[in-house]
């Protein structure tokens, strides 16, 4: 073990390039992200083409940055949103998420400890998914600068030749899947802050969605329209998918699965779980004769099991999400305006 | 979920509507001429929207969406003096959530956070006042807005103050009332309306005996509603009851809540802590007398207004907003002439576009009627143009 990187808190010091930033990152990142891309430590991992090649023709490349508000929360911790997040990002592409970065951005007086379970959780979440984290940065800021810890991932995976999946490939006719209970993250982060002094045991669904996609392409290569829905539910999602397709999306209150502490909480609060987070919820769109078999596997597998179909694509209004209320009537579900809640992931 | 699935039960709501129908046919009221039934409440009008209880009733009933949205007629100038107080260094501005996104007439709230001022969201005053604690060397302001059924809440938070001798918290008080306002409402010359819907949360502390002016003296029929979507069901067929049998009484559909005389524990708080003002702005209907509320002078080191500098000026509301027609039930919100166009959600200049319990807003983000998408789609081709 060694002895900088045991001192309690992170300081400039470890930011600086010199010697105590090399302890940090060969005791803390290295011992726990350890493959053969990251250890020579040079500027860049070196990936062979020929293998990404072998899988398909096309590169899925993304980023994305993660601020949440607490750190550590019911179900997960910023860690494994930053693996989860970026490779549900690739996973919906139809790619089979690969390479990782990590770049993290801490503010001077951070808690080593809770480093350490960071790291330890972004290693836990990267095994599952069956990623690497090949890459990455440390930077150290003044107090004040940056709040705690905000850690960026950027991905890569490769996307099967015959794969067209697209937020405008959704058809009349196709029907809505998703798979589970909508709004468990956002309630959970909810439950955390504790200015709004709710006890709540709801954990994230926090989760990598790229095996689960899998077995979907498996007996539905043709899906339409994959997207996990994170910040804005999945309402902000099948807006997307209406408005980039030139279609309506009419979806049914009642067959939307929602935890009922989670709709106690909305309740409450005032919110609506159509527009709460969600970390590992996917909406598929899906051709309506394969729909029953997309259905059936993806409720076989454990990141699916509460899976349903929640509604169908029509022609008119085009560019609508039309939610058919359990009262009865109908009602768009727009866009939001400004978050519900800020820094959810 | 209990004791909320049950509110919101398809099958008694089609039971309702079946016997709302058969009253607007005895009445003989028809879509050219239909009964107009006014909710005052912003939080009747979110449930309506939100469960599209609209489409479900008859056309021969039109919903008026009533002014019961404290955050959307909260006049401009009232907010420029919000931002001047945020903006002190010494201060702390707390307020809730809703009332972050009012435009001034330079800013809201929100922008003014992220030019530096300190302005925190809170769910109760009691969060305020335990934010004076912690942060003794600070001023702190709280936004007081909403009408009598925050004002219980405010007011002991005051006296709570008052007792534990804090110096470093004030009210910035905007307190609306709502009698007032509905009579402001009957009076006006271009009034077409049959009957109320009448807020019940209000109706929790002040009791029925506000309302029976309405009944009495206008002869319209009043009845006091709940907010789930069957209370709602039931208090239109209610109301629409009274005008078949040609009668006009306050009547109190959400008995479960509302006692006759009220709360009178927070009655007896607010009449310690508040008194009338003669006047006070709404945005979108003007100056209406004796519908504002402002701390007694024996509190007067609770009342922002009191202790520090505002710019207290009057600013008229946008001259192609047209809320005060839609208030009054003479347009609907997409006839307004800049409904969808330079009035949205993102961008709201009229009051009823500023929360989501105002009537444009309401109408604009739940509204599928061929209407609102024309303005919606005006709105994103004139957006591509530009």
């Amino acid at each position: 073990m060694n002895s900088q990187s045991d001192t309690k808190t992170i300081t400039m010091a470890h930011g600086s390039g010199g010697k105590a930033m090399h302890d940090l990152i060969s005791d803390i990142f290295l011992a726990s992200f350890d493959n053969e891309l990251l250890s020579p430590l040079e500027d860049q991992a070196q990936i062979d083409l020929t293998q990404l090649i072998a899988i398909g023709n096309r590169l899925a490349f993304t980023t994305d940055s993660y601020v949440v508000d607490p750190l550590f929360f019911n179900g997960g911790d910023i860690g494994t949103l930053a693996i989860n997040g970026t490779v549900n990002d690739l996973a919906v592409s139809g790619a089979k998420p690969l390479y990782l970065t990590c770049a993290m951005i801490i503010e001077e007086g951070f808690l080593v400890a809770d480093l350490r379970r960071i790291v330890k959780s972004m290693k836990s979440a990267a095994e599952a998914a069956g990623v690497q984290i090949v890459t990455g940065d440390t930077k150290v800021v003044e107090r004040g600068a940056a709040d705690k810890i905000f850690i960026n991932t950027a991905g890569v995976g490769v996307i099967p030749a015959h794969l067209k999946i697209g937020a405008n490939q959704a058809k009349p006719g196709d029907k809505v899947i998703i798979n589970g209970l909508v709004g468990d993250h956002g309630a959970a982060i909810i439950g955390a802050r504790k200015d709004l002094a709710i006890e709540t045991d709801i954990e994230s669904d926090c989760q990598p969605l790229n095996d689960l996609i899998a077995a979907l392409l498996t007996v539905c290569p043709d899906v339409h329209c994959l997207r996990d829905a994170t910040r804005g539910g999945i309402a902000t999602v099948l807006n997307e998918f209406a408005q980039a397709s030139n279609v309506c999306i009419k979806i049914d209150e009642t067959a939307i699965p929602v935890r009922s502490e989670v709709r106690g909480i909305c309740e409450i609060l005032g919110l609506d779980p159509l527009y709460l987070a969600n970390e590992g919820k996917l909406l598929a769109i899906v051709p309506a004769e394969r729909a029953e078999a997309a259905l059936a596997t993806m409720l076989a597998h454990p990141t699916g099991s509460q899976s349903a179909i929640i509604g169908e694509v029509v022609e008119s209004p085009e560019e609508v999400v039309v939610l058919r209320t359990s009262f009865g009537g109908e009602r768009v579900i727009d866009m939001l305006v400004g978050d519900q809640l800020p820094r959810i992931c | 979920m209990k004791y909320v699935d049950e509110f919101r039960d398809p099958e008694l709501a089609k039971h309702l509507i079946r016997e709302i129908e058969s009253l607007v046919v005895q009445i003989g009221a028809s879509e050219n001429e239909p009964l107009q039934i006014m909710e005052f409440c912003g939080g009747h009008t979110h449930t309506i929207f939100r469960y599209g209880i609209e489409q479900l009733l008859p056309k021969a009933i039109e919903l008026i969406h009533g002014p019961g949205c404290p955050v959307c007629v909260l006049p401009m100038g009232r907010v420029d003096d919000c931002l001047a107080l945020a903006e002190r260094p010494e201060v702390i501005f707390a307020t809730f959530g809703d009332a972050m996104r009012v435009p001034g007439s330079q800013k809201n709230l929100l922008q003014a956070k992220a030019e530096g001022a300190d302005v925190r969201m809170v769910y109760s005053p009691l969060d305020a006042l335990e934010l004076a604690r912690q942060n003794p060397s600070r001023e702190i302001i709280f936004f007081a807005l909403g009408f009598e059924t925050t004002m219980p809440s405010t007011a002991l938070t005051v006296l709570q103050a008052a007792e534990e001798g804090l110096k470093n918290f004030s009210l910035f008080c905007n307190h609306i009332t709502t009698v007032p306002t509905i009579k402001a409402i009957l009076d006006s010359p271009s009034m077409r309306i049959d009957g109320f819907v009448a807020p019940g949360h209000v109706s929790m502390v002040v009791g029925e005996e506000p309302f029976q002016f309405v009944a009495c003296e206008y002869k319209k029929p009043i009845v006091i509603s709940g907010f789930e979507p069957l209370d709602i069901l039931q208090s239109i067929w209610l109301v629409v009851k009274q005008i078949a049998e040609k009668r006009c009484l306050v009547e109190n559909q959400y008995l479960r809540v509302v006692e006759r005389d009220g709360n009178p524990v927070g009655l007896k708080a607010m009449a310690a802590v508040f008194e009338l003002r003669e006047f006070f702005q709404w945005r979108g209907l003007g100056a209406i007398e004796h519908s504002g509320i402002k701390i007694k002078s024996e509190y007067a080191q609770f009342d922002a207004e009191h202790r520090f500098t505002m710019p207290n000026l009057n600013i008229a509301d946008p001259s192609l907003c047209q809320c005060g027609e839609v208030l009054q039930g003479s347009i609907k919100p997409w006839q307004c002439q800049i409904f969808g166009s330079l009035c949205t959600p993102e961008t709201p200049m009229g009051a009823l576009m500023v929360s989501s319990e105002g009537a444009c807003a309401a109408y604009y983000n739940f509204g599928n009627l061929p209407q609102v998408m024309a303005a919606k789609s005006n709105r994103e081709q004139s957006t591509t143009i530009s």
